[in-house]
């Protein structure tokens, strides 16, 4: 955290002035464990093992808050009866289908009834989706689900789960993480002591979690353990996403994926739904905050279409685009290589050095007929016609590529106004600084003006299909010499107006009849009152110590989600020391630190009415609102397609095999089956020692992600100023690496080249009786800037995290040698001698 | 002292190097706030520090000494050796700057005034009075002031004179994330490193010290104090600066005795001859 987020870390050296235990787990010691109390090295892609070793621990010590947990999760449901777990399958869990490498998830749910999961049906386009979360696992709502009390029922998710993770005792942590028992225990024993009534503890995460091709279970683990420690939704728990740039938080809330809808509603199936009253009817959950979805689904049609959207034509429900399966980022790569992406937009994104295997990038860049970027300076994803490494192999010509590239000069954040919105969902608001130099306008001012000019061309076209961009909302008021759209009127639009065209003070008032317009309804209240809230800055000093009046936090300006939990369920504070939210029976409201996420007159003892829908279907002792059950997790009956629980599965290249079962790596993770995408074999196959090195990525507080803000920067590409790899000494000793030489790393993808920094912050580690070595890869680099290097994404294959596509580049195998690389046409016959003797040896 | 009477405080820093996370952005703020040129791009392999040094270039220099742990040759023996060796493991980052002296060398030799005392009691060179003579290079115990390749010129941090002359602190303090560079009146500075040290002492840090704090700290004190969790050799600090320049006085008296002695040796002789 203090590599990637120094600025947010300052916040966890002022816990730690406070008394707080800073643990660091990561497979080198980074700055970030120069300032930890413990560090724990880890061996990259062994997580789950390691958080599953926490959560045996709570269970078979009973560790766990259990009035908590039996009061607010899902602890004591009753799952049904043909659930079958991957410990008694060898790594597998029910529903498990062979030929389409996809689980048909009814086995996992509840005994009873269905719950959906909290973001409706989300599009998730694998195989499995499209039998499952696409075609319509049906929400069965009205009954309680089954549920004991006592955690004593053999089918309860409590007792599921404490079989679950019995296997993962501190010797297997060691086995797999290698980490060594006692240190375990450190970690484990700081956390259960400092959670409970008095005392809670919090976990951060970047994509050291997540980059993995089973990242969305590593959350999962983290999760759990945050709920059997009563973490969530009380002062100082939870688990915080540090996001890879300013506003990545943003990007998710009002979306650049492509299976989003502003506010977390999900993008329509092109197969799944009819018209708009099916689409809710399958999406909405009837119980909690979603059973409005139809408000914000219609008030964000009516800030898009206006008056165009009515309830005669659905609101223009069919002018959304449809999803027709995955269409994410890697799916859409494939498919440029296969000639069916004419024209791409880059905005702020340089894949040729920050995505997985950047050179089936670039050869899929090379086959689009148009390519725009827009970006601050001149980065590899504009110039790989000319100067990329598949170039210099021969495998490309600069006269056979038929790409246009448009390259446009972008305006930095401080040349624009508007906001961001980082992990804690705060809206920041921005002013601009100075005017954009040159040529320079920001994305506002080139989305508006593109959308501008398409309707022009388009102005009086009858042909149907023009008629959602001719029916758009585009009027947002320009200012200044470059006709610069206001970003203030944007925020405006987002927070939503109601009938009278005044700005709602929420979403509570958001309706579905075409009344109130609102461009994303968890942003609704962000200018309440006719105030941009998100622009306030008074400082801490001045107000109480939650500090609402800073920026502001979506929904309606909580800063901690599900606050409800931080009493108890007759509404009383846990304890005085971390009372935050409470029930205060002589107003009949709930009141406290923070706005209450809870319906603010529910009291504690409401129980609802078999016809009670939405929020009112909660009891008042429910504080999970979004959840359709109104409790946190343990085990996922709906949401994910790869397992109700976490499980340990190694990388998907990886030199070590799974300990736990014959199962090596996640049975529905995603890979792509291109040449330019070849794979190294794992333990177990042939030629796995041919990679017998475990490789991860990470960023340098020097250098900004794929380096188009920090290598054209001479202040900053002087401060790290060449590509290099980190190794331990015994490594160096054992390939013959020299400090400050050069060395070449090498995968079935590509070989590359770096400095060789030898150091004791990247230990060896002992894992199933043997040493493993790790190589650490900073990825900044590219071929252009003041400083240049190799990409360290090069290297990595497309293996995808089935939920949500991302890639793993934080754990693979490698081979690593010394010296250069070969140059030219020689750097390809190096890396197929690899893969041919790889299947051989 | 430096002939302000405006009741002005002594101005300076308290670096505290226990919560310095090595993010550099001291260094950075510090060349954009003072426009200050870029060095070669030359990677180093001395851990994370590429800057090597304070320079007329680098007027913030963050140290990363890696230290402890075991020897480069050996190999793992065994999953506990592993961990022995990372919990002896130290990896300490430190920023360091201009001490701003009390008996400045640098002032002291200038033979142009280039080099004053502001009311701040910081050290600073004017630029355009500078000529390059470059005296003031080795008069530095800590080896700070530099002349500038491109231009002749000796430079050196400010202390942001133009940012304090206006109320605002100086760039690096500004920008650094987690308080390791504090800014303020001396005295309070030197209040805060006090109470630092116990509570970092207190937390077991055994080695850790104060470094140029008090009239005795530095030379004759320092306008900037440090908190180091080791020896200051450990950081490539000098355990015991000492300005050449302060001997001057009894040195010139010593020529000035000797010339006396001298001419009246001389005079002797003249007075001798005429015998």
């Amino acid at each position: 955290m203090a590599e990637a987020h120094p600025v947010g870390f300052q916040w966890v050296v002022e816990a730690q002035r406070r008394g707080a235990t800073v643990i660091h787990v990561d497979p080198r010691f980074t700055r970030t464990s120069a300032l930890a109390d413990v560090h724990v090295p880890i061996r990259a892609g062994s997580d789950i093992a390691f958080l599953g070793g926490i959560v045996n621990h709570i269970l078979s010590n009973e560790r766990d808050f259990r009035e908590y947990v039996v009061a607010y999760t899902n602890a004591a449901t009753i799952l049904r009866d043909d659930f079958v777990d991957t410990e008694d399958l060898d790594g597998l869990f029910s529903g498990w289908d062979p030929d389409t490498r996809s689980y048909d998830i009814s086995s996992w749910q509840y005994a009873g009834m269905a719950a959906g999961s909290a973001a409706g049906n989300r599009e998730i386009a694998t195989s499995a989706a499209e039998t499952t979360g696409a075609g319509g696992a049906k929400l069965e709502h009205g009954d309680p689900p089954e549920r004991d009390e006592t955690l004593q029922h053999p089918r309860c998710v409590y007792q599921v789960l404490k079989r679950h993770f019995s296997r993962y005792t501190p010797e297997v942590v060691e086995q797999v993480c290698g980490v060594p028992p006692e240190l375990f225990a450190r970690v484990a024993d700081a956390l259960c002591d400092n959670s409970g009534r008095e005392r809670t503890g919090a976990f951060c995460y970047a994509v050291g979690w997540t980059q993995h091709s089973v990242g969305v279970q590593y959350i999962r683990t983290a999760s759990i353990i945050q709920l059997l420690l009563g973490n969530i939704g009380r002062p100082g728990g939870g688990i915080m996403a540090l996001r890879g740039h300013a506003s990545i938080q943003g990007s998710t809330d009002i979306p650049t994926l492509y299976d989003l809808l502003p506010g977390y509603i999900p993008m329509p199936h092109a197969q799944a739904y009819g018209d708009f009253s099916d689409y809710v009817r399958r999406n909405a959950a009837p119980t909690g905050f979603w059973g409005h979805m139809s408000a914000y689904l219609v008030s964000l049609l009516k800030a898009w279409w206006g008056d165009a959207a009515t309830a005669d034509n659905d609101f223009c429900f069919d002018y959304l685009p449809r999803i027709s399966g995955d269409h994410s980022t890697y799916q859409t790569l494939q498919d440029m290589l296969d000639g069916k992406v004419n024209g791409y937009f880059l905005f702020g994104e340089n894949p040729a050095v920050g995505s997985a295997n950047g050179r089936m990038h670039r050869l899929a860049m090379a086959k689009l007929d148009w390519l725009v970027v827009r970006d601050l300076v001149e980065i590899e994803s504009a110039t790989f016609w000319k100067d990329s490494p598949e170039i210099d192999t021969g495998e490309l010509r600069t006269a056979d590529i038929g790409t246009e590239v448009f390259l446009l000069p972008a305006a930095a954040h401080t040349e624009k106004d508007g906001t961001f919105t980082q992990t804690q969902r705060l809206l920041q608001w921005h002013h601009k600084a100075v005017e954009p130099k040159g040529d320079c306008r920001s994305d506002l001012w080139f989305t508006y003006h593109l959308g501008r000019l398409l309707r022009e061309r388009l102005a009086g076209s009858d042909d149907p299909r023009d008629r959602p961009l001719l029916d758009l909302t585009w009027d947002y008021p320009t200012e200044g010499p470059h006709d610069e759209p206001s970003a203030d009127a944007v925020l405006r639009e987002i927070n939503g107006h109601d009938a009278d065209g005044s700005l709602v003070s929420g979403f509570a008032e958001l309706r579905d009849d075409g009344s109130t317009s609102c461009g994303c309804w968890i942003y609704s209240g962000c200018y309440a009152d006719g105030v941009n809230q998100t622009a306030r800055r008074k400082p801490g000093h001045q107000q109480s110590w939650v500090a609402p009046e800073w920026g502001w936090a979506w929904p309606a300006n909580r800063r901690i989600l599900y606050n409800r939990a931080s009493a108890d369920p007759d509404g009383e504070p846990w304890s005085a020391r971390k009372r935050y939210v409470w029930w205060d029976a002589a107003q009949g409201r709930w009141t406290g630190e923070d706005v209450p996420d809870f319906p603010a007159a529910t009291p504690p003892d409401y129980e609802p009415a078999a016809d009670a829908v939405a929020e009112r279907a909660l009891s008042g002792r429910e504080p999970f609102i979004m959840q359709a059950d109104g409790r946190g997790w343990l085990y996922v009956p709906s949401g994910l397609v790869d397992g109700p629980l976490p499980t340990h599965y190694e990388p998907h290249e990886s030199p070590v095999a799974n300990p736990l079962y014959a199962q090596q790596a996640n049975p529905a993770r995603e890979l792509v089956d291109h040449p330019a995408n070849a794979y190294n074999p794992s333990a177990g196959q042939p030629g796995a020692q041919r990679f017998p090195y475990v490789v991860t990525t990470y960023r340098l507080t020097e250098h900004h992600t794929a380096g188009g803000m920090s290598r054209f920067q001479a202040h900053l590409a002087e401060l790290q100023p060449e590509m290099f790899c980190e190794v331990s000494p015994q490594l160096a000793a054992e390939c013959g690496l020299e400090h400050r030489g050069w060395a070449t790393i090498i995968t079935s993808r590509t070989a590359i080249e770096a400095r060789v920094l030898v150091t004791q912050r990247i230990a060896p580690l002992r894992v199933q009786g043997r040493t493993v070595h790790q190589v650490g890869l900073p990825w900044h680099w590219g071929g252009r800037g003041l400083v240049t290097g190799d990409s360290a994404n090069d290297l990595f294959g497309l293996a995808l995290d089935p939920n949500v596509h991302i890639q793993e580049v934080k754990a693979a195998s490698c081979d690593i040698r010394p010296g250069r690389r070969p140059r030219g046409p020689a750097l390809r016959r190096l890396v197929e001698s690899y893969v041919e003797q790889g299947a051989d040896t | 002292m430096t002939g302000y009477d405006d009741g002005q405080p002594r101005m300076g820093f308290f670096t505290d190097t226990s919560v310095c996370i090595g993010c550099k952005a001291c260094e950075v703020a510090c060349k954009e706030w003072n426009g200050v040129p870029e060095n070669p791009f030359a990677w180093t392999g001395e851990s994370y520090d590429n800057t090597s040094s304070l320079g007329a270039n680098t007027w913030r220099h963050v140290a990363f000494i890696e230290s402890g742990g075991q020897s480069t040759a050996s190999t793992v023996q065994s999953a506990s050796s592993v961990q022995s060796e990372d919990e002896d493991f130290r990896w300490l980052m430190s920023s360091d700057v201009c001490k701003h002296c009390t008996t400045a060398a640098c002032l002291d030799v200038c033979p142009t005034g280039a080099l004053f005392k502001t009311e701040f009691e910081t050290v600073v060179v004017q630029e355009d009075v500078c000529n390059g003579c470059g005296y003031c290079v080795p008069a530095c115990p800590y080896g700070v002031i530099d002349r500038r390749e491109s231009d002749g010129r000796a430079w050196k941090c400010t202390l942001c004179y133009d940012r304090l002359k206006v109320g605002e602190e100086p760039a690096c303090a500004k920008a650094c994330p987690t308080d390791s560079i504090n800014f303020g009146t001396l005295e309070a500075m030197t209040a805060m490193a006090a109470d630092r040290l116990d509570v970092v002492v207190a937390a077991g840090r055994a080695g850790a010290q104060l470094y140029g704090d008090g009239p005795s700290g530095g030379v004759d004190g320092a306008g900037s104090v440090f908190l180091l969790l080791d020896d200051p050799e450990v950081y490539g600090l000098p355990p015991d600066p000492i300005a050449g320049s302060k001997h001057l006085p009894s040195l010139w008296g010593a020529a000035a005795a000797a010339a006396v002695t001298l001419a009246g040796a001389v005079a002797a002789a003249f007075v001798g001859g005429r015998r």
